[in-house]
């Protein structure tokens, strides 16, 4: 239990996957000029990552590892995650158009997010049994959601504000998002 | 080893059928109804996904359409023949015959009429050329001739005429995209009308002495298309002549009058007019109406209709009667018709 409340911080906090691991940064600057397209993308990420984790590790450990296959480890992940990610789609235009419509063309591109893919990896290195693999990959994609969703909000505040020209738009969100990685940045002594 | 390749291969082609065939279980499950009539409209469209429409494609369009954010003819490809299939399928009225717009070159400026002013043996491309000097033709408004549009063209509708060194349009094929316009450097060519009773060919706006130094077949500015205009439809701007259409009758006089053949004119399809001679009572309103000197005979006797009529068509507007039709003429004008009726026999037949 103490070794999933770690994992648990240590994911969301201290190693997030977009403020310190530097993962997943194409939805993180491409989704986030609203803080309901933002949270709609960070459940999405969440929904694909817990299931990605799930089945990386089912294929992981019953079919790469007693077939010694673990160097086609990367390809087997990102068939599965493109899989996940359709059916995600899928089913998404069925059951919240409103969604699919706001999430556009950045649900495809969970297909190729380095944030999945990395979740499933770092797993497998870590060597993190079935629930542990769950635990980590939602967690990480609920840090990848926290750090959208702050982003969003000062990116709604920033589109309002004052900004002189040549800040405004992209140049003063890649700031803002810098700005925002040292502050995670200090969560670092957390864990020891 | 090679049971390795083959498990690896079999494992990971294994999964790939099993996925394919779980989306494809998915894609069952979760099955959206689309929109037919969205589905119709894509269906009447080209499919080209040109994007001339300022659309992501054909599918955009069609979204657009039946939302309601584009009318039933921003597709200008397709034309007026798309745009009557997608109101039969939105329900709206027809839109009336749009006239169709095709890229015209607006240069007539071949190898043997414009100078050349060095050899260029750069890159075989009209955007690298003009960086050199301007182009290396005499005339800094003519078409370099290395077929920029030609490669922009999606289709086949542009090419460049071997001995002429211009580009040439296939009027046929031209689906007025507008690609190969923004892709000239030289701004030659523009989207024009299709059917046009005159045409000016050139883009010099320059003195008619520098004009005529370059290039044989060039605008000089001389003014006598608005000195043969009876109608005020062309005014001189810039050295080059203006129509103003409103007031165009198509008399093609401008252009019989070009000195140059700066101005194209549509003889081919050059009216004359005819008089219907059971209608006709002797008026005489028409032959007083008419500026070319172009129908003879005297009150209350039949009115003749020579060979000087340049198919303005102001006669059959004053005509009491009706009696005056026009239709395309099967020879040439003879200006010097003027008294009398040039017999048949000395009648210059077209070529």
């Amino acid at each position: 239990m103490n070794n999933l409340l770690l994992i648990i911080v240590g994911s969301v906090l201290v190693n997030n996957f977009v403020m310190s691991q530097f993962l997943g940064i194409c939805p993180f600057l491409g989704v986030s000029k609203k803080v309901e397209t933002a949270m709609g993308m960070g459940m999405a990420v969440t929904f694909v990552m817990a299931i990605a984790s799930f089945f990386a590790y089912l294929i992981q450990n019953y079919l790469l590892i007693p077939l010694n296959l673990e160097y086609m480890q990367t390809i087997a992940f990102i068939l599965v995650i493109a899989v996940l990610v359709q059916i995600v789609e899928i089913a998404l235009k069925k059951i919240s158009n409103s969604l699919y419509q706001a999430l556009g063309v950045y649900l495809p591109l969970i297909t190729t997010n380095c944030a999945v893919l990395g979740v499933a990896l770092l797993n497998a290195r870590e060597e993190y049994n079935l629930i542990e693999s769950v635990v980590n990959g939602t967690s990480a994609a609920i840090g990848f959601t926290l750090a959208i969703v702050i982003f969003a909000s000062i990116r709604e505040r920033l589109a309002v504000s004052n900004m002189p020209k040549w800040m405004d738009g992209f140049p003063g969100a890649l700031i803002t998002a810098g700005l925002m990685s040292l502050a995670f940045q200090g969560f670092s002594g957390l864990l020891h | 080893m090679l049971t390795q390749i083959l498990i690896g291969t079999g494992v990971i082609g294994g999964l790939g059928l099993v996925f394919g065939l779980l989306l494809s279980v998915a894609n069952k499950i979760f099955e959206v109804p689309s929109d037919p009539k969205r589905d119709a409209v894509r269906s009447c469209l080209p499919g080209a996904n040109c994007g001339a429409c300022g659309y992501p494609g054909c599918d955009g369009l069609a979204d657009a359409i039946v939302a309601g954010n584009a009318p039933i003819s921003a597709c200008p490809v397709g034309g007026s023949a798309v745009a009557d299939q997608i109101s039969e399928i939105m329900g709206t009225d027809k839109t009336p015959d749009q006239v169709r717009n095709i890229a015209t070159v607006v240069c007539q400026g071949t190898v043997d009429r414009c100078k050349t002013k060095f050899p260029y043996h750069g890159i075989q491309d009209c955007v690298s050329a003009s960086l050199v000097n301007d182009g290396n033709r005499a005339c800094k408004y003519a078409c370099l001739g290395l077929g920029t549009c030609v490669s922009v063209c999606q289709f086949d509708a542009i090419h460049i005429d071997e001995h002429s060194k211009i580009a040439v349009i296939d009027p046929d094929k031209c689906q007025s995209c507008g690609a190969c316009i923004t892709a000239c450097p030289k701004s030659v060519l523009s989207l024009q009308p299709e059917t046009v009773p005159v045409r000016l060919l050139c883009r010099a706006a320059e003195e008619g002495e520098v004009v005529s130094d370059n290039c044989k077949i060039g605008c000089v500015g001389c003014e006598i298309c608005a000195g043969a205009c009876k109608f005020g439809a062309l005014t001189i701007e810039n050295h080059l002549p203006v129509f103003d259409w409103s007031k165009c009758v198509s008399c093609m006089m401008c252009a019989e009058a070009c000195p140059t053949g700066a101005l194209w004119g549509d003889f081919d399809n050059r009216m004359i007019a005819e008089i219907d001679r059971d209608l006709c009572i002797g008026c005489t309103i028409c032959k007083r109406n008419c500026k070319f000197d172009a129908i003879s005979g005297e009150l209350k006797q039949l009115h003749e209709i020579n060979e000087a009529c340049t198919g303005c068509g102001q006669c059959v507007k004053k005509c009491p009667k009706k009696a005056i039709t026009l239709h395309v003429r099967d020879h040439e004008r003879d200006a010097n018709a003027k008294v009398g009726t040039t017999p048949e026999a000395f009648a210059v037949p077209k070529k």
